[in-house]
């Protein structure tokens, strides 16, 4: 019974820092995909490339790759401008969004990023050192209950709390950020404000592209990375934006800690092999059962 | 000339034949296989995502449930080829009938996502599923002289084909040619102009009476069984098969962007987007490199969204 309890309890802390860390990779998407309605497939991706950044900077230069993710940030919000830019003058511009093509568009996109990183860097893991990565702080009670808390993952916790927190706060007490979850709820009137709702539309999708920047070096603190894991990681973060309520970013935090107790959980007592079907199932099972998801109000199914 | 297509489909097959009797180079067969089956994978997408509107993300699931219906009859009864080929459309057919009641509640990128979160779920399952293989994979015999209503398909010297390739590239001509047959059935049947509608709008389809869930279930149910049946032969071909090869994304990505490139209004031009991007990828894996091909498949992907949305038949018409 107290091994139960300890691998329980080991399971419910994982998971909770592993729902932090998800967070910090959903919250691009919630943006991009939530608020303005860009099905960014590749975001995972992406996510993939800032890690190489983060890789590249720390192994070259030996800079700890949090900061390394915020150097990125500017390059990837430039990035997500110039993408923003093609996207609506490819999908958007004619009136009719044809948010199918734009699908297709965002899984071209993920190939080429992929295959770029493959024939740059190769299929091996990549890995990046810093102080906190390894160890872990033992909480013990009793005799048999010893509950770890890896510090990579605090780490990856903490940075993706403050990193949810500041963008809430963006959303909500600035002018622009008001503007872009106007953007979301009634571009004509926002026109008839007098605002472009595609500058809006263009620095929002910038931003959420620019949290791919230290997204990306969480991820690879938080595990070794090669240019294909991001695919896993689609069924991950859409489970969570679906999950929260699109565009929500509080209830992208609470669904991405959900994600992360219910895989923790799986992997604990039936095997880390199943935890691909977990985000997945959970997504399949949200979009069938209750596509306004857990947080969210408005339908989106249709 | 009113069978003019059926008549060219039967001259095609009877081709097929002949070559699999004179051509010894059994590379060709290697190669013209791969092809083939992406044709009836773009073909099959097609009838759901091109008449319908509805994007299928999961192809890669439908084929390699073919492909283990297959592994599972070979391990569990030792059946011949072409009852696999039956039996994967069957079950791949009724997976799709399954995707088809999703569309009650899902539309546009949302479908699409949920199947390709299907087939990641089964692929899960599929690697825990020890008596296929699991997550290490099996590797399969085919059978040493496989025959069927007492005709002797393979064997050196008494069969109607001395070798393997060639029994396993004949039956993907007529698969191929069957499939596009049936595509060109629906394109001009109520079918595909319900389909047509409900791509349109299909709140209007609905309000003008078009019996569009009916109809959708039969487009899911038809493009899963396609691809069910071109998926079956994928181990007998490979002799080897593993969840991450059958279940790779890459056929997810061909089978989309095959028709896109071809232009997805009508039943060629998948046709001429699998032959020209499968062949292309071919000639790159096997003279440059493998991640080449998929890097192909990407630009153009994405070059042809932008810039042509008709798909190169979409262009030729705007020409003329």
């Amino acid at each position: 019974m107290a091994t139960f309890i300890d691998l329980l309890l080991n399971a419910l802390v994982v998971g909770i820092l592993l729902g932090g860390f998800y967070a910090a990779l959903s919250i691009g998407l919630s943006i991009t995909f939530g608020l303005l309605d860009v099905v960014n497939i590749a975001h995972p991706t992406i996510l993939i490339l800032g890690a190489f950044v983060a890789f590249i900077l720390n192994s070259q230069l030996g800079l700890d790759p949090i900061l390394a993710g915020l150097i990125a940030t500017p390059v990837f919000y430039g990035f997500g401008w110039v993408i923003y830019q093609l996207y609506y003058n490819s999908f958007e511009k004619s009136g009719e969004t044809d948010s199918l093509r734009g699908l297709a568009f965002f899984f071209g996109l993920l190939f080429i990023i992929e295959v770029g990183l493959i024939i740059q860097f190769g299929v091996d893991h990549r890995l990046v050192e810093a102080p906190y990565i390894g160890d872990s702080a033992n909480i013990v009670i009793g005799e048999e209950i010893d509950v770890a808390i890896p510090y990579r993952l605090l780490v990856a916790f903490v940075a993706a709390l403050i990193a949810t927190f500041a963008i809430q706060l963006y959303l909500t007490r600035t002018f622009f950020g008001r503007a872009v979850r106007a953007v979301a709820q009634d571009m004509m009137a926002l026109r008839l404000m007098g605002v472009d709702p595609i500058k809006v539309k263009r620095i929002a999708f910038a931003l959420g592209m620019a949290t791919a920047g230290v997204g990306g070096a969480l991820m690879i603190i938080v595990l070794p990375i090669e240019p294909s894991v991001g695919r896993l990681y689609i069924g991950n973060v859409f489970a969570i934006v679906v999950l929260g309520g699109l565009g929500s970013v509080k209830g992208t935090l609470y669904a991405a800690v959900i994600i992360g107790i219910a895989e923790s959980i799986v992997a604990t007592f039936f095997g880390p092999s199943w935890a691909p079907a977990v985000s997945f199932g959970i997504l399949l099972l949200v979009l069938a059962v209750r596509p306004e998801g857990l947080f969210g109000k408005t339908a989106g199914a249709h | 000339m009113k069978y003019l297509f059926e008549i060219v489909a039967l001259l095609l097959i009877v081709a097929a034949f002949v070559m699999t009797q004179v051509i010894s180079n059994q590379f060709v067969f290697f190669v013209g296989f791969v092809i083939l089956q992406y044709v009836v994978m773009a073909t099959a997408w097609n009838v759901l995502g091109g008449y319908g509107g509805y994007v299928n993300f999961g192809s890669a699931g439908f084929l390699a449930v073919g492909a283990y219906t297959s592994v599972a009859l070979i391990n569990f009864l030792g059946v011949g080829l072409i009852e696999q080929m039956i039996a994967g459309g069957i079950i791949a057919g009724l997976l799709g009938l399954g995707t088809g009641y999703l569309t009650l509640r899902l539309r546009g990128v949302y479908f699409a996502i949920a199947t390709l979160a299907l087939a990641i779920i089964l692929e899960t399952v599929v690697a825990h599923w020890d008596y296929v293989g699991g997550a290490a994979g099996t590797s399969i015999l085919p059978a040493r002289k496989p025959e069927l209503l007492g005709i002797l398909f393979v064997d050196r010297k008494d069969g109607v084909f001395t070798n393997y390739k060639e029994f396993l590239f004949f039956l993907m001509v007529a698969v191929a040619v069957l499939s596009v047959w049936v595509a060109r059935w629906i394109e001009n049947s109520k079918l595909g102009r319900g389909l047509n509608a409900i791509k349109d709008s299909e709140d209007a389809a609905e309000c003008m009476g078009v019996p569009t869930l009916r109809l959708k279930l039969y487009a899911t149910t038809i493009s899963g069984v396609m691809m069910g049946v071109a998926g079956a032969p994928l181990a007998s071909y490979l002799t080897f098969i593993d969840p991450l090869s059958a279940f790779n994304l890459e056929y997810a990505v061909n089978a989309i962007a095959m028709p896109m490139i071809g232009g997805t209004i009508t039943w060629i031009g998948p046709v001429i987007g699998a032959i020209l991007l499968g062949g292309a990828q071919q000639w790159a894996s096997l003279f440059i490199s493998s991640e080449l091909n998929l890097l192909i498949v990407g630009v153009l992907l994405v070059v042809f969204v932008i810039i042509a949305p008709g798909g190169i038949v979409g262009w030729f018409k705007k020409s003329r």
